[in-house]
């Protein structure tokens, strides 16, 4: 009698069983996980075009300097999580003539590498890509003239300020402010003496910093 | 300038970063610099930037620490050095400060928005819009207003960009910056007419006039941005959307506009351009052409970019105008070998979409060299397409099959075997010509697979389709073979697959059991105990011959009680004397699984073309409707409809019907879905108004006993109808239940409730309703195989019509039948189409449909209907359903 129940009971988990592999075999479709859709930052995204983050750095993938606009990306680890699977999917492409681009996670990647240094532009899928390259071209651009020509991770850190006075520059929460790189880089670079200041007030390191501007501006004009 | 000595091991590289061994406690020292009275701009710039290194690192500041940092950085404001003022600006923005910490830079902020130094303020308005609460709003107002339409262009930009964020929380504000915004549109300055024009648009979104009226001015002058141009285009798209309805035969308005944008000197709005034309609703061929032309110019770009855009953008017109993308074909064809893997499965997948049958096995030869250097992810991609492409060229089976099992065969991850296992599935399922040879593939695939879950997926499989097939036997031997090699999950599922051979075969029975009694041997009691089971009850002892269908049922039928409740019932059971009673499990269903929600608003990606709903469906209806006692004589289930919804979104209570149809029955399944949490729904029933359907007679009801909140519950009607004939009628629906109130903070319902009802929208049975959607591998032998015997053939005129293919998929949908061999899809420009349906009419009496369409300059349309079926009447029947 008992076994015969074991057996019977036994028999129920087989069929569940059963059923669970049959269920499981109607092979239905994938459905990605519906990413919320309330971007606060990118409300604009229906018309308006827009950028959800910019990202620059090295050649091991870790940050030199980043900037998110979208709150797709709520807490540092997934941010890092975002960065380390962009970079390695990009990091074996060839990005430094042209930029290049790749879809990531419902979303458009347009990234170019300068030495050790990779610059990437992240907006949304239904995003003009040209709209979005044109942003990272200005970006590229302008820290190349920003660093003089000497587009790597040690002068990047160096000026590090100035890189992140250029992203403040080429994006406002999303929304494009400038993309022409010597526009941008002109914007940074003005870090002329307030007219309104005493002479007396300048001190050396202003004086450096008149210096340097007159040394972009010319650069500039090339 | 410092000199450093290369080193050549690139990890030194690290030391000479500026930031090597940065700690925050330490910066945080650092940060008093800037309470001293001599400030030192350079070395107050030098530690903002170390903090907002630490930032950027994401490194957190406590509430006290950014508090602490804030109120010293205000201190700053002292000092007169741009540089340092630009710094302040960004840690500002950065640590986000309360609002009552706010207060403290307002003034000083404010001060800089006057400043005559422009860049102090262009960015004094971004730092305070961005930090600002709406009681500051006010204040400022005046100045924003006086800024948006200031002469520098960065001032007016910054004022402008902020209007658009600060639109989000202060609408009503911004809104009366409207004639600043509108004189900021006509700015010389490209970035500040395309934010100005930005906000203008938002600032009257709502307003469809105004929108429209924006757009007619502007698409006639001159706007100097790509960007704005780029934002003009989308609001013209979108006013086009909306206006489209008006006129359906003159030319689309802004069409010119859009076309003239793809001569823009910007690639930015020639490609904005071409897309937007190929997203028009309703795109005829001929607005498609320069579109489609352009986008083939940017295919050969040495931009890897654009090539990227054109081909993404290609790929999906292919899906809905496969015709219009085949001029590119030769040049998407010289992509797949594209250095950037994104665009050449991008031109792969299209071309598998463009492709005629005759192109197939070229393509396949293209698409095996490049397989094999590509990833996973694009391999499923491609894998996808096939099928697709298989399903819709069943001829080619063959050479796509083999593409199938030779790339099985390779290297590659779980989900991209699984992928391909699927789409092997899929097409046995749906071309009956490729199952032996699909199954085969399988079978070769288990003989060497690392994945236990596709192992036990094609077992299970292989036992419900094998035993079906020509020669059963020639499966044995790879099912024996994994209860000798493979690991104890995958020996249980080869011996379920055994025995149902076993069960269903009579004549492999006696060496069946001879390789069950083996498995008695098993070391894996899983293993040992199935074995037991099937042998006992099939016989095994050699008396009963026979199998009993009860057996068959008991083993193998499916389970038709659904598997949540089963679960519950088995938690809930307490090892006692008495055995677990399977018959005791609810057979209700709780919630409906089949209402799929569909996740709004967002596209399918471009590169996952969307895989085809599964058929299952069917089977699950026939199992909920079986369980119910009151239809369980109707017999079997002919065809379910799709949900119908009988309520608008958003309302109360959302219903939605499915049709189910039987020979003699109809049974109408509402599945209702309560949407307001303070109540309780009981007793719901649907009561159906059958008046303007004369044949129909109601003979049961299934109520619903509760429908709580947020979980979809179901009500039944059924109708007898007369017996073969496609009765179709109109039913008014209304919703009858009995309200109680809920306490929604402790979820209990109230004693009492009220008679309530709810008027619901009409439901109809059609003529398509009778129609099952059933393919044809091969149209021309199955059209031959009928015969002319039932042969009738008629002609009709259409009137005018839209388009041909407008015609072509009006006819589809009345007929309800399925499409074979791609032709619903009507060339461009053709003045004549042949479309050729089939299908299964109740009774289950096969149908064939070829039907002949031509199309005159007024756009009259002209139809002949030739029908084949295996019955007289059923021919006569379509030529009705036409002719009515």
């Amino acid at each position: 009698m008992m076994e015969h129940l074991a057996l019977e009971f036994r028999n129920i988990q087989d069929r569940y069983c059963t059923v669970c592999s049959s269920v499981a075999s109607e092979f239905a479709p994938k459905t990605k996980a519906h990413k919320s859709s309330t971007d606060n930052n990118l409300y604009q995204m229906e018309s308006c075009p827009s950028v959800k983050n910019i990202l620059l750095l090295d050649s091991e993938g870790n940050r030199v300097a980043v900037k998110y606009y979208s709150d797709e990306w709520q807490t540092n680890s997934s941010k890092e999580a975002f960065e380390k699977a962009v970079f390695t999917k990009t990091q074996k492409t060839n990005a430094r003539a042209e930029a290049e681009i790749t879809m990531f996670e419902n979303n458009i990647v347009v990234y170019k590498f300068a030495q050790d240094l990779h610059f990437f532009v992240t907006g949304g899928d239904d995003e003009n890509e040209l709209i979005i390259s044109t942003v990272l071209q200005g970006f590229f651009d302008a820290v190349g003239l920003l660093l003089r020509g000497n587009v790597d991770k040690k002068e990047a850190l160096e000026n590090l300020d100035l890189i992140l006075l250029c992203l403040d520059e080429i994006v406002d929460g999303g929304i494009i402010l400038e993309t022409d790189a010597n526009v941008i880089a002109g914007k940074v670079a003005s870090h002329s003496i307030d007219s309104g200041a005493p002479l007396s007030e300048q001190t050396i390191s202003q004086a450096l910093a008149t210096a340097r501007e007159h040394l972009t501006r010319s650069l500039l004009n090339v | 300038m410092a000199q450093y000595v290369k080193k050549d091991d690139d990890r030194d590289e690290e030391e000479y970063s500026p930031f090597l061994g940065i700690e925050k406690g330490a910066v945080l020292q650092e940060a008093r610099v800037f309470n001293d009275p001599q400030l030192d701009s350079r070395r107050c710039s030098q530690v903002i930037t170390k903090l907002l290194y630490l930032l950027n690192q994401g490194e957190t500041f406590t509430k006290v620490e950014a508090t602490e940092v804030f109120f010293s950085v205000t201190k700053l404001f002292q000092a007169k050095d741009i540089g340092l003022r630009r710094m302040v600006y960004l840690i500002i923005k950065e640590l986000s400060p309360s609002s009552d910490e706010v207060i403290i830079v307002t003034s000083s902020l404010m001060k800089d928005m006057n400043s005559k130094t422009d860049v102090y303020r262009a960015n004094a308005i971004r730092v305070l819009c961005r930090i600002t609460d709406g009681t500051l709003l006010t204040q400022i107002e005046r100045y924003l207003k006086q800024a948006i339409v200031d002469k520098n262009p960065v001032v007016a930009s910054a004022a402008l960009v902020s209007g658009i964020h600060l639109l989000q929380t202060n609408p009503e504000i911004v809104k009366r910056w409207s004639n600043e915004v509108q004189e900021a549109v006509q700015s010389r300055a490209a970035l500040v007419q395309f934010h100005a024009l930005a906000l203008l648009h938002q600032i009257r979104q709502n307003d469809r006039l105004a929108v429209s009226k924006l757009v007619t001015s502007l698409t006639r002058g001159t706007v100097r941005s790509p960007l704005a141009q780029c934002l003009l285009i989308r609001y013209t798209s979108q006013v086009i959307r909306e206006s489209s309805m008006n006129n359906q035969s003159g030319e689309r308005p802004f069409y010119d506009y859009l076309e003239g944008c793809l001569r823009h000197k910007a690639e930015m709005v020639i490609f904005e351009a071409a897309r937007a034309i190929t997203e028009l609703n309703g795109v005829t061929s001929r607005e498609l052409t320069p579109a489609i032309t352009v986008l083939q110019l940017f295919l050969s770009s040495s931009k890897p970019v654009l090539r990227f855009a054109a081909v993404r953008t290609l790929n999906k017109v292919a899906m809905t105008h496969p015709m219009a993308v085949t001029n590119c074909n030769i040049d998407m064809e010289s992509l797949i070998s594209d250095q950037n893997r994104s665009i050449a499965t991008l031109a792969i997948t299209t071309l598998l979409k463009t492709g005629n049958e005759s192109g197939v096995d070229r393509l396949m030869k293209q698409i095996t060299n490049f397989m094999s250097d590509i990833a996973d992810e694009f391999k499923i991609v491609v894998v996808d397409a096939i099928r697709s492409l298989c399903l819709k060229f069943p001829l080619k089976y063959r050479s796509l099959m083999n593409f199938l099992s030779n790339i099985l065969r390779e290297e590659g991850g779980f989900e991209y075997k699984k992928a391909i296992v699927d789409s092997i599935v899929i097409l046995i399922r749906d071309i009956p010509d490729a199952k032996e040879s699909g199954l085969l593939h399988l079978c070769e695939f288990i003989e060497d697979c690392e994945f236990t879950y596709l192992s036990t997926q094609i077992l299970h499989f292989l036992g419900l389709e094998g035993p079906k097939t020509s020669d059963p036997s020639k499966y044995i031997r790879y099912i024996y073979n994994r209860v000798i090699l493979e690991n104890a999950t995958v020996r249980a599922s080869a011996v379920s697959t055994l025995a149902k051979f076993g069960a269903m075969v009579d004549s492999l029975k006696p060496r069946i059991f001879v390789l069950l009694r083996r498995c008695l041997y098993d070391n894996d009691d899983e293993v040992r105990d199935r074995a037991t089971l099937y042998l006992n009850t099939l016989g095994g002892d050699g008396s009963v011959v026979e199998t009993d269908k009860d057996v068959k049922d008991f083993l193998f039928g499916s389970l038709d009680i659904p598997l949540a409740n089963l679960e519950t019932s088995l938690k809930n059971y307490e090892p006692t004397e008495e055995p677990f009673d399977i018959s005791s499990v609810p057979k209700e269903v709780k919630s409906q699984p089949l209402a799929e929600k569909k996740s709004a608003g967002k596209k399918p990606t471009a590169l996952g073309a969307p895989p085809p709903a599964p058929t299952s469906t069917v089977d699950a209806y026939e199992r909920l409707l079986s369980s119910i006692p009151e239809f369980s004589t109707f017999g079997p289930l002919f065809k379910s409809s799709a949900p119908v919804e009988l309520t608008e979104a958003e309302t109360e209570y959302a219903v939605n019907v499915v049709k189910h149809i039987f020979d003699k029955h109809v049974v109408f399944q509402y599945n209702c879905t309560n949407t307001i949490p303070e109540q309780l729904l009981e007793n719901v029933v649907v009561v159906v108004d059958a008046s303007e359907a004369e044949e129909f007679a109601e003979v049961a009801t299934k109520p619903l006993k509760s429908l709580p909140y947020d979980t979809p519950g179901q009500t039944f009607v059924a109708f007898e109808k007369p017996e073969g004939v496609p009765a179709v009628g109109r039913f008014s629906n209304v919703l009858k239940f009995l309200v109680k109130e809920v306490d929604p903070s402790t979820g209990e319902a109230e004693e009492d409730g009220v008679e309530d009802e709810y008027q619901l929208e009409d439901s109809e049975i059609v003529a398509a309703d009778y129609m099952l959607k059933v393919g044809v591998s091969n149209f021309r032998n199955a059209w031959e195989s009928l015969g002319p015997d039932f042969e009738r053939v008629d002609e009709y005129g259409l009137g005018p019509r839209e388009s041909l293919s407008e015609a072509v998929n009006a006819v589809i949908n009345l007929l309800g039948m399925q499409p074979c061999e791609g032709t619903e899809v009507v060339a461009a420009n053709s003045r004549s189409h042949t479309c050729l349906l089939s299908g299964v009419y109740i009774g289950n009496v096969k149908v064939l449909v070829r039907l002949s369409f031509g199309v005159d300059s007024s756009k009259e349309v002209a139809m002949k209907l030739a029908v084949r079926s295996e019955d007289e009447s059923v021919s006569d029947a379509i030529h009705e359903v036409v002719a009515n």
